[in-house]
């Protein structure tokens, strides 16, 4: 299949260095002490962040740093065949422990002990990279809740596909059986933090993705700092005449 | 959707939303000079004077050298301290803090409460009044009677007593002023939108109202206490009679309440729900404010939740401030 036309275009009519259109909304669930949804052109996930609250099993509490917890599933109608998938799927546990690392990594836990922190990020949309739409979203949401981190954590995915890198992949070419790879990045600080890619390629050619996947989360993270910009902002100038 | 509204979900009509627009806009413009410096996100590079040195303070580190800071939200500078206030965040308790909590656990010796900070607080058998003396010994039998004071799911204010390294915060009840709450409406808010004051208490005497306005965000309205205990002239009478009142026999407290005055509790709710939902500063005198622009523009109390109303109050705050300005 085709995955570039003659004119360099992709199926979605992208070119191959292209980002989706990127939306975020902070602030979506009034319980939560931090929420917001982040959309990658089709794909939308709502993250929910709880806490640092008291630890709910008191065993599991750490004296010296915060406990992170984190949940993934998928709305049942988030895919075009609508399925139930319960709490024992592989997948879901897969990525929970993905998303769950990768922030675990961004949060200051050391300074929140005896504490517990639960994210929760559900798939609303899928078309393709959810796993980076996910870690962007439950960036936003720690960043709404105040939960002190170390930087901004943003992903991106990219893939390989009739010999040339793709940025963003969609669902389409999610599926079109060519190496698919994430990458989480402290931008700030310049360190990966995720990285991710189940298929065999060779050096060179992992390297080309893995630059244009850097870039892409680059481009996120931007995105990422005046989406919460101007949260802030907003929350600032409501409160009280600003006397700065 | 996205206007600025958080804690509320109501329709406002196209119209509506341009007048939101418009007064959320001049809310902003009146907030003066905008230092864009004074605003960082996670991980943005704060710019400290090198040279002569500075003390870090809270929401920042240091990488390389640099200061950058690890949470959204405002710097402040305090002669050389920098440290970066988050807006919305937990609780951040400081000794001497007035609380509202619900008791989540009662533990030995102690009674768990969530105070909406970090962890729970902790509450100390030893830091409450027990009926019939202060300056008494507690014994095993105060120990096992600790639920005749609060039990679970029971709503207490208290005052923040000490902070501790790890993070656990201990109150105190030891004054007529602390104790149970009942009777009455919690409302949660944001924390940050509740500042610190001389007064957390206030007696609003023409509603016949009481408020407390926790640090914590939460914010309790009630009848005003049948006996007042008047501390400032008779501190004794007032010690052992309200003692009594406190002991915790909830019979006392438990007094018909008129309807009207019902809907005065439920109104000044109302309005800390809608201050809270614009993120307008939650003060006794922006309560009462928005209580009597409510009352003289006829908004039922049904009503205190439709679109017009969050409208006008923006409004109104616009309006106020560019008088200000």
């Amino acid at each position: 299949m085709d995955f570039i036309s003659p004119e360099g275009l992709r199926l979605d009519g992208r070119r191959p260095f292209e980002l989706r259109q990127l939306h975020a909304e902070i602030g979506v669930l009034d319980n939560a002490d931090g929420s917001a949804t982040f959309e990658m052109g089709n794909t939308k996930v709502i993250a929910v962040v709880y806490g640092p609250r008291e630890v709910q099993n008191r065993s599991q509490q750490q004296l010296d740093h915060a406990l992170v917890r984190c949940e993934y599933s998928m709305a049942t109608f988030s895919t075009g065949d609508r399925r139930r998938r319960g709490k024992g799927d592989r997948r879901g546990t897969e990525l929970s422990l993905v998303i769950r690392q990768t922030m675990e990594a961004a949060i200051l836990t050391n300074l929140l002990p005896r504490s517990q922190i639960d994210i929760f990020v559900q798939v609303l949309q899928a078309d393709g990279g959810t796993r980076a739409c996910c870690i962007n979203a439950a960036a936003l949401a720690l960043a709404d809740a105040g939960i002190p981190m170390r930087d901004l954590v943003a992903s991106c995915s990219a893939g390989y596909l009739n010999s040339t890198p793709l940025l963003d992949l969609n669902y389409l070419e999610d599926s079109g059986g060519g190496p698919d790879l994430t990458v989480a990045l402290f931008s700030k600080l310049d360190k990966v933090t995720l990285l991710q890619m189940d298929a065999k390629v060779p050096l060179d050619v992992f390297e080309k993705v893995m630059n244009l996947a850097s870039e892409g989360a680059k481009a996120v993270t931007q995105f990422l700092r005046e989406i919460l910009m101007e949260n802030t902002k907003k929350l600032a100038f409501a409160k009280e005449p600003l006397k700065v | 959707m996205g206007d600025a509204m958080r804690g509320a979900h109501f329709r406002l009509s196209p119209a509506q939303k341009q007048r939101m627009l418009v007064a959320q806009e001049r809310c902003r413009d009146a907030a003066g000079s905008v230092h864009s410096s004074a605003f960082v996100n996670v991980g943005d590079t704060i710019p400290v004077d090198y040279e002569n040195g500075y003390l870090r303070g809270h929401g920042t580190q240091v990488v390389d050298g640099q200061l950058l800071a690890t949470v959204c939200g405002v710097v402040e500078r305090v002669n050389k301290l920098v440290s970066v206030r988050p807006l919305r965040a937990r609780y951040n308790p400081e000794t001497g803090d007035v609380v509202v909590g619900r008791v989540t656990e009662v533990a030995p010796k102690r009674w768990k409460v969530d105070v909406n900070s970090r962890q729970d607080a902790q509450l100390m058998l030893s830091a409450v009044n027990l009926p019939g003396g202060i300056q008494r010994r507690r014994t095993a039998t105060d120990e096992l009677n600790m639920r005749d004071l609060f039990t679970e799911n029971d709503l207490i204010s208290a005052e923040v007593q000490t902070l501790h390294q790890d993070g656990s915060l201990h109150l105190h009840t030891r004054s007529l002023k602390y104790g149970k709450l009942e009777s009455g409406q919690l409302v949660k808010v944001a924390p940050y939108l509740i500042k610190r004051l001389k007064q957390h208490f206030h007696q609003l005497k023409q509603y016949g109202v009481q408020m407390i306005l926790g640090c914590n965000g939460y914010v309790w309205i009630s009848a005003l206490p049948q006996s007042t205990p008047d501390i400032a002239t008779d501190q004794k009478r007032a010690n052992t009679e309200s003692l009594e009142a406190a002991a915790g026999t909830a019979d006392s407290q438990n007094v018909e309440i008129s309807r009207e005055l019902r809907e005065r509790i439920c109104r000044l709710a109302n309005v800390v729900r809608v201050l809270g939902a614009c993120g307008f500063l939650i003060h006794p005198d922006s309560i009462v404010d928005t209580y009597e622009a409510s009352l003289s523009w006829g908004t039922e109390l049904k009503h205190m939740f439709s679109g017009e109303f969050f409208v006008k109050v923006v409004e109104r705050e616009a309006e106020q401030r560019s008088k200000k300005g």
